[in-house]
């Protein structure tokens, strides 16, 4: 399981962008994950929420996408959404398609800041 | 106090760090004419023995080899791989189910690259975790020996995926263990379509000539200008 090492990764990116920002604690991040990022959604939130402890990220809410795999069938010159990564065949034409355009994502794609200011009364 | 909310954009890749520390290795081992081939696979697929073999063949052949070669424990790997007396580095992972950029480049700190053709690194068994980290190699083996059964390409799409060559290996127990060859390779080609597929036993000998026949070009330091 190497979900941890990657939930790992996002904290600290999440916090020097916080930092960064000026912000003092995440509200939530928003996170790609394509079906052939080799990542199982389950398992990254479940050691994201342990690994959030004690950091400015504690309590952030992790907003997963999911992202399906395209391929590019060089037959039908058409770029098309496959349901199983156990069978990368264009479902126009059924012939095995090389080509991945989009599935492999493990993106951080933004971050909600909360601010927190001084209200002098 | 009163809080506020407002949303920054990131637009990274978690593992970007990783990436890039990827692309550097990759330019080093070009810069230095080092051809650099991984291996992946489960716990008992044959990655070690088809290593030592590797190792002592090219050895024989006149070319410099040398091994990096990752586990969760013990040195045993690197004591079997020197047999063939390539230089061989253990990486120790300690719970780390994976080898990543990192480890790579810590391991290679003593050694001088443009002194080698060949650099092999044998993953941590493993077919899930290893998927999502480049090492920086060129060129990734993914190994399945026969006893796994035909369908592992399917329950591990995602590393095959990320491979270049699959190898099936222990081709000997085929027969024994009713291994279904054609339906190995269609999932195979199913997970990873045009992969390029390898069969051999580094036991019977059958297959190795071939497998060194299609590495030795991707090796040569002529051939890789």
């Amino acid at each position: 399981m190497h979900e941890l090492s990657i939930a790992l990764s996002m904290i600290e990116m999440a916090s020097e962008e916080a930092a960064r920002h000026g912000a003092g604690r995440v509200n939530a991040l928003h996170l790609k994950l394509g079906q052939l990022s080799g990542v199982v959604k389950e398992a990254l939130t479940f050691s994201f929420e342990i690994a959030c402890d004690g950091t400015p990220l504690e309590g952030a809410q992790l907003v997963i996408e999911d992202v399906p795999v395209v391929i590019h069938c060089v037959h039908c010159e058409t770029l098309e959404v496959i349901e199983s990564i156990q069978d990368l065949r264009c479902p126009r034409c059924g012939e095995l398609a090389p080509e991945i355009i989009q599935g492999r994502e493990l993106e951080l794609v933004s971050l909600e800041l909360a601010e927190l200011e001084e209200v002098t009364i | 106090m009163r809080s506020s909310a407002r949303i920054v954009e990131v637009r990274q890749n978690v593992l970007k760090q990783n990436d890039l520390l990827a692309r550097e290795l990759r330019q080093r081992f070009d810069d230095a004419g080092v051809a650099v081939i991984s291996m992946v696979s489960t716990p008992g697929a044959g990655k070690t023995a088809l290593l030592e073999q590797t190792l002592t063949r090219m050895r024989n052949e006149g070319l410099k080899v040398a091994a990096l070669v990752g586990d969760l424990a013990t040195e045993n790997d690197a004591k079997r791989l020197a047999r063939s007396n390539a230089p061989v580095k253990q990486i120790v992972t300690g719970t780390v189910c994976h080898l990543d950029a990192q480890m790579v480049q810590r391991a290679l700190d003593e050694w001088a690259l443009a002194d080698l053709d060949v650099l092999f690194i044998e993953n941590v068994g493993n077919l899930v975790c290893p998927s999502s980290y480049d090492l920086g190699e060129q060129l990734r083996l993914v190994l399945m020996s026969v006893t796994e059964g035909e369908d592992k390409p399917l329950k591990y799409p995602t590393i095959f995926n990320t491979a270049d060559v699959a190898v099936i290996t222990k081709m000997d127990l085929a027969e024994a263990v009713d291994f279904d060859l054609e339906a190995a390779r269609q999932n195979i080609q199913a997970v990873r379509p045009g992969m390029q597929i390898l069969e051999l036993s580094v036991k019977s000998g059958a297959g190795v000539d071939g497998y060194l026949d299609f590495l030795n070009p991707r090796v040569r330091r002529d051939a890789l200008v």
